[in-house]
């Protein structure tokens, strides 16, 4: 056969069966471009985050939080009274007309300078029986209320996660033993035991912390933050647990361990890392409930010491104004709802975002 | 009944009694951490009236037999003498209580099952409908809400405002309240359970065979769906009384019903020491024969749930 004869044979002629020879010609760098994925890579946390941020509930009560937070933050500082500040006792002489002022009343030396033309802050939400501007009492309990929340879930994190990876990671006997120890924490009931636990350390710690930094926080607050390291630790361990035992199965782990990795490091680089998703969601819904627990406690007169407000301190203090002035109630109340609300709803958000168990 | 139940029951078993027996340990040891004794709050009191008063609450004794006694005593639910309450039994003073605790408690708990149960299946019919957005923001809002404001915002709604019902809880009407505010979070809890074990179980094959074969509607919700979604909310069944309990702790004051809260919360006001011990007791025990309950009539009720 003659070289041109082959060159013939590519060429496909008009109706024969010959199969189309540009099939298998090589591609241009034109439809070379067109086989890439459009849809650029997303790591899980980005993934996660455009999943949340599609969620309108959620970004509502994230934004809702912001606001409430930067408002504790910075509404003390520029504010001109203080939560302790009693005005009635401002002067020479203990002046009662400052005591239980409505809103945007003025007690007399307040009144005088009025008609004198001087400026004075109004109270936005009057006095309280002892004369403290009531409106920075109730900025000052939500700031309060919301770092008991925060500082006691994070307790509630360091000490689960813990003692959730160690039995988890050791497994065999240590993890039957270490978590029947949690079945059994668990099975108290454990707002009974926060009360009894929360009246002895009320008592006995005063003692204990005198003249140290601690003694500034008050027993209350210190006795919550006790209870929940003693108790509220335990889900948290059961549920690191869970996915540590899932995940130490997998092969980079044996690689790690075959690399001669200690377990602590194990724990720390290569199991926590892939937990951090739980872990986040699980510590979201537990500082609403944290704020639930301190303002049940403060509301019996277990919570945070004097003078130092809490929502739930407030709210209690002020149950007797229930026919007088029942905005003084209303309003630590409906901000407890509104923040417990709002956490549970990002929580609850977060959840469907991270969670790679519901990923559709 | 095989084999394995009973061995998860006998488990089970022994897990509420280690439970009750530390419940009662910590009490004890707990409570004797408090310094300067119960009796230190009182005024001017002789040195001999105090060994009078230690020797009538056997606080004379060493502690380890103090706790071996307490723990007899306990078995037997007898908790000593009120401290502060001359002349009685903490256990007289708890059955007095508990009796109108329980009342309330019970038609509480009832309520939020029933209303639970109806509301949670609604929704799950009604599935993204408006029925179904409704009760949702609701029941999410009253999970928020923890019993004592509540009760508070009843107060003021009720019997202040409009003025329908007395704000006094000794009567029947004064009820009405007191109740309305235990049962609220465990019902929006249950709709919740209910609302999602229902979708669960509605898209599953057989209710479409039961609709296919012509089974009436309204019987294919109760008699196919509701029996089968129903088992997540008895596992709730425990929190639920553990809830409703600690809750009437505030309650009971709030709206001045004379029940068991409200002797503990002036208990711990006044410092009565054997009257927290012995009520905290009571009612974890309670607590915890009610999880005891719901666990096992859960592992009962589906044989599905794997016993190990």
């Amino acid at each position: 056969m003659k070289k041109t004869d082959v060159k013939n044979l590519l060429t496909k002629r008009p109706l024969s069966l010959h199969l189309d020879t540009s099939m298998w010609e090589k591609a241009s760098e034109e439809s070379k471009q067109q086989k890439i994925v459009e849809r650029e890579s997303v790591t899980f946390f980005k993934d996660g985050m455009r999943r949340l941020f599609k969620n309108k509930v959620a970004v509502t009560c994230a934004i809702l939080l912001v606001l409430i937070i930067v408002a504790v933050i910075v509404i003390p500082m520029v504010y001109p009274y203080t939560y302790d500040q009693q005005l009635s006792l401002m002067g020479d002489l203990p002046d009662a007309s400052y005591n239980n002022l409505k809103p945007f009343e003025y007690g007399a030396t307040e009144q005088a300078k009025i008609e004198a033309g001087e400026d004075v802050f109004p109270h936005i939400l009057g006095t309280d029986s002892l004369g403290r501007d009531y409106f920075i009492r109730v900025v000052y309990g939500t700031r309060i209320s919301l770092s008991v929340g925060l500082f006691a879930s994070i307790i509630v994190l360091i000490i689960g996660t813990l003692y959730g990876s160690i039995a988890g990671y050791a497994g065999g006997k240590v993890d039957l033993v270490m978590m029947r120890i949690v079945d059994i924490i668990y099975s108290l009931p454990d707002m009974l035991m926060v009360i009894l636990f929360s009246v002895v350390f009320k008592q006995t710690l005063a003692p204990a912390i005198e003249g140290t930094i601690l003694e500034k926080l008050g027993t209350g607050m210190i006795s919550i933050f006790l209870v929940f390291a003693l108790l509220y630790w335990v889900s948290m361990a059961r549920l690191i647990r869970g996915q540590i035992l899932s995940i130490k199965q997998q092969e980079f782990v044996l690689t790690a361990k075959a690399l001669g990795a200690t377990p602590a490091r194990i724990i720390r680089k290569h199991l926590l890392p892939n937990c951090i998703s739980v872990m986040v969601i699980s510590t979201a819904l537990q500082i609403p409930n944290a704020i639930f627990t301190e303002s049940f406690l403060s509301f019996l007169g277990l919570g945070v010491s004097i003078p130092m407000p809490s929502l739930g301190s407030l709210a209690s203090e002020n149950l007797s104004y229930i026919y007088s002035d029942v905005y003084r109630l209303l309003v630590p109340a409906i901000t407890i709802c509104i923040i417990v609300l709002s956490l549970n709803l990002l929580g609850d958000g977060l959840r469907d975002a991270f969670d790679p168990k519901q990923k559709k | 009944m095989d084999k394995k139940f009973l061995f998860y029951i006998l488990k089970r078993l022994g897990l509420a009694v280690v439970t009750i027996f530390l419940v009662i340990t910590i009490t004890f040891f707990i409570m004797n951490f408090i310094p300067g004794g119960p009796f230190m709050s009182e005024k001017s009191v002789t040195p001999e009236t105090m060994a009078a008063l230690e020797a009538k609450f056997g606080l004379d004794k060493p502690l380890g037999e103090q706790y071996l006694n307490y723990l007899k005593g306990a078995i037997r639910f007898d908790f000593g003498p009120s401290m502060k309450m001359d002349g009685r039994n903490v256990m007289d003073v708890i059955m007095e209580g508990f009796a109108s605790s329980a009342k309330l408690g019970l038609i509480a708990a009832a309520g939020a099952i029933v209303l639970g149960l109806i509301f949670g299946s609604l929704a799950a019919v009604f599935h993204n409908k408006l029925i179904d957005r409704i009760i949702m923001v609701v029941s999410t809002a009253f999970v928020a809400m923890p019993s004592f404001i509540v009760a508070t915002l009843l107060l003021w709604l009720f019997c202040i405002e409009l003025n329908v019902f007395p704000a006094n809880g000794q009567t029947a009407a004064g009820l009405v309240l007191p109740i309305i505010s235990l049962m609220l979070y465990p019902m929006a809890y249950i709709i919740r359970l209910t609302r999602s074990s229902m979708l669960d179980v509605l898209s599953q094959d057989y209710i479409r065979t039961a609709r296919a074969k012509g089974v009436a509607p309204s019987k294919v919700l109760f008699k196919h769906a509701l029996k089968n979604a129903v088992t997540p909310v008895i596992t709730y069944a425990g929190p639920m009384v553990a809830f409703i309990l600690t809750g009437s702790l505030v309650v009971e004051q709030i709206f001045a019903v004379p029940g068991l809260g409200k002797y503990f919360v002036s208990s711990i006001i006044n410092r009565d020491y054997t009257m927290i011990m012995g009520t905290t007791i009571f009612l974890a025990i309670i607590v915890t024969i009610m999880m005891l309950l719901s666990d096992i009539l859960y592992k009962l009720f589906d044989p599905r749930v794997d016993l190990s």
